[in-house]
């Protein structure tokens, strides 16, 4: 049970950072335990970019492909990495804390009977009692996690771990699969964004709320957005106005992000939008009113109105950007 | 068709979190205790659906894992709306307790659609929903932002990495929803208030299900180094501190 299986995902064939952040989380665990890094692959990826996991330690990667794993389903994912886990004698499973996580990483908890912390912070700070920090209450307290059971399951917050490089040969693996797991579900119809950076991927996230006064002013915050490479965001009471897609709200009840850079710009701050963002590694906030609680939560801030104060400091990235 | 919404009993999400002086416990005393926000968008999205069913949608039912402390929550989603609510007489331990003594306390009754929040305010699992339905051997959608039912079809969308999925399922089926699925969670009247005291409030024993995790020590998150603030006039200075002292861009 010294094994560590991880679920690295794809997204349209391809690996994020984030699953090469729980690669290099996962293999780190496995040389704690004093075993192999082993991932599962579902769904079509390359040889070429299988193989990229061993940058990271990963020794050997099972795939398994074909009309069960075309789409993603809850049911034939989470039967595959069961049984990837029984079958690599893997003690602890590792998944990065997706969507895809929150649909199979229960199911696989279920199977095994492994108990599960979700969106971990960190290494286990303890191997035997098995301890996982985590976050709880959105971020307002930190917890120590003991999983008890002989198997645990682990899904790790997006940019909590970092890269680590640790080049390791990998062999590929078929897993074989069973039929029976298919799923009764159809997807109809998909509609995806192309072009786009989205929220979860972003280092760089620009977020506007109330102090933008209408959807009509959103331009300056798309052009920082575009400047700097970044994704675009809101608070709750812009999305509730229809100002912006709810897709694009961050707090407590929408997204949560953690980016290495967050603007709120013309955001107060209020303690469930701080929620959402608290985990970013700085924050810069722009606000007419001094005692907002943004400022608090923020690393650098600059007190003014944001419709005037954008452009400037667009004009003043333009610039760097050109120099740079 | 019968509905079930799945309901957690958290604090208010203002609330501000003191730990006990041992740090081995968060200080519930003074807490204000709610109905989990995203149990209750799911609430407010059955009530929704059973209201414009024409009588085809027969109830809508809520279950929680919990002390009889929780009541009083429990009484509020009644006075929302809910028919009829079951309260498992247990601590909620952690998600797989949870999940597997609500599994044990609904697995005869033959529910079509159950409808659990995406996670909890209080613990962050986001687990419940799907140890569920493993536990009753069950179809999931997760991440769901719109579920509408179309005769015998229930379509949801998926939110998925940028963007979403239309699904067709058929019940039975647990949908796991998120932010979308319903605007605005609705407030009791005094009338809805008055007539949940006459609903059915059934407590069920619990399994004893055993729990997997346990948290053990909570630390307070590390305070903040004050903002640097910088002039209004002087944006080019922010961008000098994001490269030169950040180091960020």
């Amino acid at each position: 049970m010294n094994n560590v299986l991880i679920y690295t995902e794809n997204f349209d064939g391809k690996f994020k950072k984030s699953i090469y952040e729980i690669a290099s989380y996962g293999s780190e665990i496995a040389r704690q335990l004093g075993g192999q890094a082993i991932a599962i692959s579902l769904g079509d990826v390359a040889e070429g970019e299988l193989k990229s996991l061993g940058t990271f330690g990963i020794s050997k990667v099972l795939t398994a492909s074909g009309d069960l794993f075309d789409t993603f389903q809850n049911l034939p994912y989470a039967a595959a990495i069961a049984q990837a886990a029984n079958q690599e004698n893997a003690g602890v499973i590792i998944f990065s804390a997706s969507n895809i996580a929150k649909a199979i990483a229960p199911r696989v908890s279920v199977k095994l009977k492994a108990g599960m912390v979700f969106a971990a912070t960190g290494l286990p700070s303890n191997l035997n009692p098995f301890t996982v920090p985590k976050k709880v209450f959105h971020g307002k307290a930190f917890a120590d996690v003991v999983v008890g059971s002989e198997r645990k399951i682990i899904s790790l917050s997006q940019n909590s771990f970092g890269l680590r490089e640790h080049p390791a040969d990998i062999v590929i693996e078929a897993l074989p699969t069973e039929t029976s797991t298919a799923s009764a579900i159809r997807v109809i119809d998909t509609q995806k964004a192309s072009g786009k950076i989205l929220l979860n991927d972003a280092e760089i996230i620009v977020s506007g709320g109330r102090g933008l006064k209408s959807a009509d002013n959103w331009q300056p915050i798309e052009e920082l957005a575009e400047i700097l490479g970044a994704a675009t965001a809101c608070s709750r009471p812009v999305s509730d106005e229809g100002w912006r897609p709810h897709s694009e709200h961050v707090g407590q009840t929408g997204k949560i992000v953690a980016p290495n850079l967050y603007f709120a710009l013309g955001i107060s701050g209020a303690i469930q939008h701080l929620a959402g963002v608290s985990s970013s590694k700085v924050i810069v906030a722009i606000n007419t009113d001094k005692d907002a609680p943004i400022f608090e939560a923020a690393d650098y801030g600059i007190v003014g109105d944001v419709q005037k104060v954008l452009p400037q400091l667009n004009d003043a990235f333009r610039k760097f950007k050109a120099e740079n | 068709m019968k509905i079930l919404v799945c309901i957690s009993n958290v604090p208010d999400t203002t609330t501000r979190i003191k730990l006990s002086s041992d740090q081995n416990a968060i200080d519930l005393s003074n807490v204000q205790w709610i109905i989990n926000p995203w149990d209750e968008l799911a609430l407010t999205r059955a009530l929704e659906l059973k209201e414009s069913s024409g009588g085809s949608i027969e109830s809508v039912s809520i279950i929680h894992v919990g002390n009889a402390g929780s009541e009083a929550t429990l009484r509020k989603a009644l006075a929302i709306g809910a028919d009829d609510a079951m309260r498992v007489d247990a601590a909620p331990a952690d998600a797989y307790a949870v999940a597997h003594e609500i599994a044990e306390a609904v697995k005869d009754k033959n529910f079509d659609l159950i409808l659990c929040g995406i996670e909890s305010s209080d613990y962050n699992g986001s687990a419940m929903g799907g140890m569920l339905a493993e536990f009753l051997n069950m179809e999931s959608v997760s991440s769901v932002s719109k579920l509408e039912i179309e005769g015998a079809e229930i379509k949801l969308n998926r939110e998925i990495a940028g963007g979403y999925e239309v699904i067709a399922a058929q019940a039975p089926v647990i949908a796991i929803v998120q932010k979308g699925i319903a605007i605005e969670p609705r407030i009791p009247s005094m009338r809805g208030i008055m007539m949940a005291r006459k609903k059915p409030l059934v407590v069920v024993p619990a399994t004893g299900a055993k729990a997997l995790t346990e948290f053990v020590h909570y630390t307070p998150p590390q305070p903040k180094a004050a903002c640097k603030m910088i002039a209004a006039d002087n944006p080019a200075e922010l961008v000098n501190l994001l490269h030169n002292e950040a180091k960020i861009i």
